[in-house]
């Protein structure tokens, strides 16, 4: 239910409806696009990042929040840890269990290799359950593979590395058949075809969906295989720093209990890292889409290991995050529900933006909508936001069509007494998703040796901007194309003798830079949102009790 | 019970309510989920607490009132706390998941008994079905499995989010989740009609259909891609 003022300024969009039905605002052209960007994306807000002052990416620009963790301090001391101590020894060590760590560990498995996946929440608890709109694959017969590079490139604006969004372009239709093959089930017409929708940015119907829980479709299979299939795995026991060989090659992690905060030592030929986003950094304060275990941790993991970074001054917020209701704030309001034709509305109930444009354009169009045209609506708590008007779906595609695309959201509003049937959803940018990561190539290989990374801790396949629906394809694709070489590079590598010098060298440099006292302990691991009691604490019991979310001795 | 003096308002708009962790009391302001009631309390989650919106079900939890000793099903994250809520973290219950080769299963009902034979003790008492937070028919379901409609099972179990508190609760411990699982993996392998359109691309990609117009895509300079890029034609998207 919403509060009476906001009711009547749905009374105009309700009135406008007649005439938006009928009105296609034109998309903007790239001179159009440059202005609105560089003024009101929150990328482009130069005080909110910072150069980084030591690593591969010295000199560059990241977030503050991020620059930080990048810069942190080790949660590990290496004098007090014993490399003799193989608690486990395998081929290839997968960290992160989200798709693209579930992918790798079933690829890296069948070629062979002998498999630990760890991961810091419950086998799947991470972004990519969350995704619901869906995955993009250029297999209907009016579109093809060089249109998907098309639009990818231009959603990137032309930054992302060629070869691959060739890799991702070329493997999406066998992703797609690869997961169904699985068990997955697309949403598909009567004959068969796939069920597809466009998406913002792309110039086909190409993204394929599970009702608007495809990312939990595809999930709930993955870790069943991955059960099914015996690969041992570890839950609640995140990697807090890698280890390196003599040769200065990924040769392992080490794991934290959170519960108990016990180490464990992993030794492995070859390391995935699959650790996902960092939304819940909430980069310049905002909310986020992300689940609780995203915080960048390969990303910091594999700067102290040396790996090179790509585009970490770029982030994407989405542009439909919940405004209203409180509760929800931040969560997603799938980009579905744009493609299903619902337009967006200012307090008045006009249109301002082409729904469809990239995600980058339609955030920072809202933004303008909000902060200088002062076309928002108030929420009770002070948030801010326009409509997404929902029941345009029923509207032009027929009653029903809401209730069976997009049950979750349903769902979800119906808890609060909105039925986004009948009343539009008031929605905000909120901050979804890492463009870029760890540099890969085709293979998922990084700059260190020994190192792979695939999904959202990557970096390059999206360039600067990710579309709808290319992150979870990247999963699969660069997932699999990772595991499978991480068997392979394992087959190969003679192992040399562990070592933390790495560590000990990064702390020295912190040192050095000035850095080591400013600098949280990284990674974060869990962000902490439980209220602070005040500080009562003798001075004396400081040192003794533990910063950041797990104790390590 | 001793209740705390009300705790004095910081901001006067923010209406205060009781409730109760585990039995103690607390005071929250209203409009949290029960997740970021415990939060407000203090309490750092590690377990429980996944996805934070309401698709990962790690966060399922069971509460009643303080005059109602009912139980209530639902998940932190998305239900918002109410003046009186007496509310518990759940246990971990572990629960019985067949291991299986999709590859060498067969879609029928001899299969899914196979897999999971005390599918036959259901005696329809319909807990399952009442503590689903996602309102799922849950017992309906289960009989469709018995009588193999996998099709019926997967339509119906597709929302689920797999929190496992239709197991906790089955007095012959059951694990629809699991079950339906199974069912879903079956008809999107074998009973889902095939793409043919998939296939073909497949094919044509494999054949390097595509590889010459890609490499020469990849090689081109910016401002001409950019210009092939503003002047693609657009498919309507309905
Ligand atoms: C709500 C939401 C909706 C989305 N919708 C779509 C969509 O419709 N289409 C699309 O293409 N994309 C979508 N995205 C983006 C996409 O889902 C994600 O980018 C993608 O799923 C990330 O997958 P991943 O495997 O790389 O990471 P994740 O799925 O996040 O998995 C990372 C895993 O690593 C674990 N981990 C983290 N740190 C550590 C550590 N230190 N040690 C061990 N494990 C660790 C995490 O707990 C998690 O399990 C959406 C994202 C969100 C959040
Ligand atoms: S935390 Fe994922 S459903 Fe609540």
């Amino acid at each position: 239910m919403y509060p009476l003022y906001m009711e009547e300024s749905i009374r105009k969009v309700e009135a406008s409806r007649g005439k938006r039905l009928k009105e296609t605002l034109s998309r903007l052209t790239g001179e159009e696009k440059t202005p609105l960007l560089k003024k009101h994306h929150p990328d482009f807000i130069g005080e909110s990042m910072r150069e980084l002052l030591v690593g591969s990416n010295k000199g560059d620009r990241t977030p503050k929040e991020m620059a930080d963790l990048l810069e942190g301090n080790s949660r590990i001391n290496p004098d007090k840890i014993d490399l003799g101590k193989v608690d486990y020894d395998v081929d290839v060590l997968v960290i992160g269990c989200g798709g693209a760590g579930a992918s790798a560990a079933l690829l890296a498995q069948e070629n062979g290799a002998k498999v630990l996946l760890v991961t810091k929440l419950r086998l799947g608890d991470a972004n990519t359950v969350g995704a619901q709109a869906g995955i993009q694959a250029a297999d209907r017969p009016n579109d093809s593979p060089i249109i998907h590079y098309l639009d990818t490139m231009g959603g990137g604006r032309f930054t992302n590395i060629p070869e691959l969004v060739e890799a991702l372009v070329k493997d999406a239709p066998s992703a797609i058949k690869w997961l169904e093959t699985l068990g997955v089930n697309w949403d598909k017409e009567p004959d068969g075809s796939l069920h597809e929708l466009s998406g913002g940015g792309a110039s086909r119907r190409r993204l394929h969906s599970a009702r608007d829980y495809t990312g939990l479709e595809e999930m709930r299979v993955l870790r069943d295989e991955i059960k099914c299939r015996q690969i041992d795995y570890i839950e609640f026991a995140p990697a807090v720093e890698l280890i390196l060989d003599d040769q200065g090659r990924v040769a392992g992690a080490i794991l934290v209990d959170m519960e108990a905060n016990e180490l464990s030592l992993v030794r492995a030929k070859a390391v995935v890292m699959a650790t996902g986003g960092m939304g819940r950094l909430h980069i310049q304060g905002f909310p986020t889409t992300n689940h609780y275990g995203a915080t960048a941790d390969g990303l910091v993991l594999a700067y102290r290991a040396g790996a090179e970074m790509i585009f970490i001054d770029t982030m994407q917020y989405h542009p439909t995050g919940v405004a209203y209701p409180t509760q929800i704030l931040g969560q997603l309001v799938t980009e579905k529900v744009r493609t299903l034709g619902a337009q967006l509305a200012n307090v008045d109930g006009e249109q301002f933006i082409m729904p469809l444009e990239p995600r980058d354009v339609v955030a920072s169009a809202i933004i303008r909508e909000c902060q200088e045209s002062k076309k928002g609506i108030e929420t009770p708590t002070g948030e801010v936001g326009v409509w997404l008007d929902s029941p345009m779906i029923d509207i032009i595609r027929g009653e029903g069509t809401i209730a069976g695309e997009l049950p979750a959201m349903v769902r979800q509003f119906a808890r609060f007494n909105i039925d986004i049937v009948k009343e539009p959803m008031l929605v905000y940018p909120t901050l979804h998703y890492q463009n870029g990561g760890i540099k890969i190539d085709t293979n998922g290989a990084t700059t260190v040796p020994g190192l792979l990374a695939a999904g959202e801790v990557g970096g390059g396949v999206h360039g600067r901007n990710r579309l709808i629906g290319n992150s979870t394809l990247d999963l699969f694709v660069f997932g699999r194309r990772a595991g499978k070489a991480a068997a392979e590079y394992a087959k190969k590598v003679k192992p040399g003798s562990l070592t933390l010098d790495h560590v000990r060298q990064w702390q020295a440099e912190l040192k050095k830079a000035g850095l080591a006292d400013s600098r949280p302990i990284s990674p974060l691991l869990l962000p902490n949102y439980a209220r602070q009691p005040h500080d009562y604490l003798p001075d004396y019991t400081k040192p003794t009790l533990t910063v950041g979310q797990v104790k390590i001795a | 019970m001793v209740e705390k003096i009300k705790a004095k308002q910081v901001e006067e708009q923010v209406k205060m309510i009781n409730i109760y962790i585990m039995g103690k009391h607390y005071q929250v302001p209203e409009g949290l989920t029960i997740l970021t009631a415990m939060e407000y309390c203090g309490y750092r989650l590690i377990r429980g607490c996944g996805c934070r919106a309401g698709f990962c079900g790690a966060c399922a939890t069971v509460f009643n009132f303080k005059d109602d000793p009912q139980l209530r099903y639902d998940l932190a994250c998305q239900k918002t706390v109410e003046p009186d809520m007496y509310l518990v973290q759940i246990p971990f219950f572990p629960a019985a998941k067949a291991l299986y080769n999709l590859e060498e299963i067969e879609p029928d009902v001899e299969q899914i008994l196979a897999l999971y034979p005390d599918l036959v003790t259901c005696f329809g008492c319909n807990n399952c079905t009442k503590t689903c937070p996602q309102e799922l028919e849950v017992m309906w379901f289960m009989s469709d499995a018995l009588r193999g409609d996998i099709g019926e099972v997967a339509t119906k179990s597709f929302d689920c989010v797999m929190c496992g508190l239709c197991a906790a609760r089955c007095p012959q411990g059951l694990v629809p989740y699991n079950v339906a699982l199974l069912c879903r993996r079956l008809y999107g392998r074998y009973l889902a009609p095939v793409s043919k359109h998939l296939e073909d691309r497949i094919a044509e990609i494999e054949a390097g259909k595509f590889d010459a117009e890609l490499e020469k895509l990849e090689k081109m300079e910016k401002s001409k891609l950019q210009k092939l890029y503003d002047e693609r034609d657009i498919e309507p998207a309905y």
